[in-house]
């Protein structure tokens, strides 16, 4: 919000001027409203391990992050080249591997990766689309560029937090709202479905598309049955498909309906125990038969996790220069791969001023954060390093941008990052916005909702 | 409509349905046993747990009481079917009305946080009529809150499926108590007190009074639970319901095999209509209540067999 100490950057201005005329009564008056908002949606997440009481409110700060239309342009070239990429390189990964040929990115990289999908060689999706859906966290750095911090392209969630914190900023905040020429994302529903559409088979010019979640108990439930009642479609579990002959259908009560997209929000783990873990109760007894037959689309493919892998983080600017031929428009935050030599020895000496993160971990677990951390916890680090390069990166402690929010009453800085949803299908969507999230805690740098995040109204302005 | 969700309506509406049933009948026979002498308020409470198809493990009245109130593992308690009940509706929160899921999430609420000795400190009566009034308010957003399409039919059959069966196993163990030659008289005084508390179980007393006047017959008792039309706790009643509502998704989802379910519910109704009072008492008053619940067994298998857990091969194959 602020350029310097004492000076409001331009599009700020407006709104600080706005909330100095207001009473701190008043603020908190809204902030109440705009709570009670979320209880009475029933917009909530369930909080793993608990009883009673699972479903908790995501907490959700007044005041808007803003971002400039210049600004927004860039961030939307940058991704759209990074997603083209990124897509091109799956299709490449799981057909031809010319990537790996041609020694961009050595080849024991990418099938020690967890998240490869052998089942998945030479299989043929519809429209060579592997990541219809995306979600991509970004950052500010101290130099007012934005990086990408990490690639979601496995089921990226948070979505309707973006939808719903807006229509809620809405109604607490008509007037301010109204006179700052906000874009609109309310037409993400209609884009997701059309997204969903362009991956029907050949042959069924109007596809019955139905989204599948794991079930109430998962903690993202609220979002899938909201995106169902958005879009108009079917929200199934695992029990409610069955595939007959390669063909999934929905058992319904007026006889079984054929199915021909799937908008998954189960892992690929879970998806079809005859492929994946046996033991799975969510997914389908012979859906990635069907899927391969053809008869099937999923958004997204199967085996979309090699290329959110942290460690082939680190290829991606290699990966947009080998397929499009283009320079990054959003760079990586530089990043250490632990398995060359040199950059090792650099990481291991100077483990106190790096951050280090587990590749297969996510949600801010298994990281050591140098500059917070003990002798003891680099020891133990630089043993696990030693032991297994492969599973392992390190990055330079960075300064996550900072937003004022309203905590009990005061503004106060806290460090928050942006995650923008991009949709693949006839051509490349991304709603002006995103979801902003915001690390409550003062001084933490964890912005996960089951850490203590929260988030904010993200606005992206007209001009 | 998915299966999946027309099953956990229909049993959203049972189980709730069953919890007022189960909350009224202990109501009625609590107030209604407190000065009667220990050897018939045990009969009484026998024939309700039989009627209930319940046990308590060797409990005395207020042991019987609390069980069926509030033991999770029996599953007629109250509790239980209001657990059960909103899990169901849980299941299917984006299929109903966001007043629905309010109102029985509220109730299961209340239920859960009653604490026992609360329960016994403010008069059992305060609580049977909580759940009551409850599961009235939830049929109530039921019906103004919902478009009267497939979904709601089947929360129909579900719940009128319940009363007609909760009706007839009530009227076949009350009737136990009589001796045949007593069943066409005027009721003697000790009997007087059971047909009173039959017929409150089933709210029934004042309508029974405007259509034959307080002169209590065991034989219009049964006539009016059994047969009368126009009351909706009676078996007839029900049937009507259910036929209707089946004929409705049958219509509604195209089901070639529809038939049978609907066939079903028609000889019931047919059965219920021209039945005729003196001939069900003269014949066999229990083998025809049984009969009646045989039918609704029927009914249920044929509604799974048809909407929900059909085979995919047949299912297929048409």
């Amino acid at each position: 919000m602020f350029a310097t100490e004492q000076q409001v950057r331009p599009h700020y201005q407006s709104i600080y001027e706005r909330l100095n005329d207001m009473t701190a009564d008043e603020l908190d008056r809204r902030q109440q409203a705009a709570n009670l908002a979320f209880l009475s949606q029933g917009i909530t997440f369930t909080v793993y391990g608990r009883d009673e009481g699972t479903e908790r409110v995501f907490p959700y700060d007044l005041l808007p992050r803003i971002i400039p239309a210049h600004e927004w342009a860039t961030i939307e070239k940058g991704l759209t080249q990074r997603i083209t990429a990124l897509n091109m390189f799956l299709r490449d990964i799981y057909h031809e591997g010319k990537i790996l040929a041609d020694k961009v990115i050595p080849r024991s990289l990418v099938y020690s990766c967890r998240h490869y999908r052998r089942e998945m060689r030479g299989v043929h999706v519809p429209r060579n689309i592997y990541v219809s859906v995306v979600g991509t966290d970004l950052i500010r750095l101290e130099d007012g560029s934005f990086a990408v911090l990490e690639d979601n392209l496995r089921v990226p969630s948070g979505v309707s937090y973006m939808l719903a914190n807006r229509s809620v900023m809405k109604k607490v905040f008509p007037n301010l709202f109204g006179s700052y020429g906000v874009r609109s994302v309310d037409q993400y529903g209609q884009a997701l479905l059309s997204t969903l559409r362009a991956l029907a088979p050949a042959g069924r010019p109007d596809p019955n598309i139905v989204l599948l979640t794991p079930g109430v108990y998962n903690s993202a439930y609220f979002e899938h049955t909201y995106l169902a009642r958005q879009m108009g479609i079917e929200l199934v579990e695992g029990r409610d498909l069955l595939v007959h002959d390669n063909v999934v259908y929905t058992r319904t009560t007026g006889g079984l309906k054929r199915v021909d997209v799937i908008y998954r929000r189960v892992d690929d783990d879970f998806l079809d125990p005859l492929a994946f873990r046996p033991d799975s109760m969510l997914g389908v007894a012979g859906l990635i038969n069907a899927y391969r037959a053809g008869n099937v689309a999923l958004a997204n493919a199967v085996g979309t996790g090699i290329a959110d892998d942290k460690a082939i983080y680190a290829y991606v600017p290699r990966i947009i220069r080998y397929y499009l031929g283009e320079e990054p428009i959003i760079n990586n935050v530089e990043t250490y791969l632990l398995d060359d030599e040199k950059e090792r020895r650099y990481v291991l000496e100077n483990l106190d001023k790096l951050v280090v993160k587990a590749v297969g971990e996510s949600g801010g677990y298994g990281m050591l954060i140098g500059p917070h951390s003990t002798a003891a916890e680099r020891e133990e680090f630089r043993a696990r390093i030693i032991a297994e390069p492969r599973n392992y990166i390190a990055q330079p402690t960075l300064a996550l941008s900072q937003a004022p929010c309203f905590v009990e009453g005061n503004f106060e800085p806290r460090h928050i990052d942006l995650r923008p949803y991009i949709l693949y299908g006839d051509q490349v969507t991304i709603v002006p916005g995103g979801l902003t999230r915001v690390a409550l805690k003062r001084g933490s740098l964890v912005v996960n909702s089951s850490q203590g995040g929260g988030s904010k109204d993200t606005w992206v302005l007209y001009e | 409509m998915l299966s999946r969700v027309a099953d956990n309506l229909y049993w959203m509406s049972r189980y709730l349905e069953r919890a007022e049933h189960t909350a009224r009948l202990m109501d009625v026979n609590f107030t209604q046993s407190l000065d009667q002498t220990p050897e018939a308020r045990d009969r009484r409470w026998e024939r309700v747990l039989a009627s209930l198809n319940a046990t308590v493990r060797g409990a005395d009245l207020y042991g019987i009481v609390e069980g069926l109130a509030f033991e999770p593992g029996n599953t007629s308690s109250i509790a239980a079917c209001i657990a059960q009940a909103r899990e169901n509706a849980r299941q299917v929160r984006e299929q109903i009305s966001t007043e629905m899921y309010e109102q029985i999430n509220r109730l299961y609420f209340q239920v859960r946080n009653t604490n026992r000795s609360a329960f016994w400190d403010d008069e059992p009566h305060s609580f049977f009529k909580l759940v009551r009034e409850g599961a009235h308010l939830f049929q109530g957003i039921t019906d103004s809150t919902m478009s009267y399409d497939e979904r709601w039919h089947f929360i129909q059959v579900g719940r009128f499926l319940e009363r007609a069966n909760n009706t007839s196993a009530l009227l076949s163990t009350q009737f136990t108590v009589l001796r045949e030659n007593e069943v066409a008289q005027p009721v003697m005084e000790y009997h007087y007190l059971d047909f009173v508390g039959l017929l409150k179980s089933c709210t029934a007393f004042e309508a029974y009074c405007k259509a034959y006047t307080a002169d209590i017959q065991p034989e219009r008792v049964a006539e009016f639970l059994l047969l009368n039309p126009d009351f909706p706790r009676s078996v007839c009643f029900a049937a009507e319901v259910i036929q209707n509502s089946l004929s409705a998704i049958g219509r509604s989802t195209g089901q070639r095999h529809a038939g049978r379910a609907q066939r079903l519910a028609g000889r019931l109704r047919a059965a219920l209509d021209y039945g005729q009072v003196d001939e069900i008492m003269a014949d066999d008053l229990h083998s025809y209540l049984a009969s009646i619940q045989r039918q609704c067994g029927q009914i249920h298998d044929s509604v799974y067999q048809t909407y929900i857990t059909y085979p995919a091969d047949i299912a297929l194959a048409s």
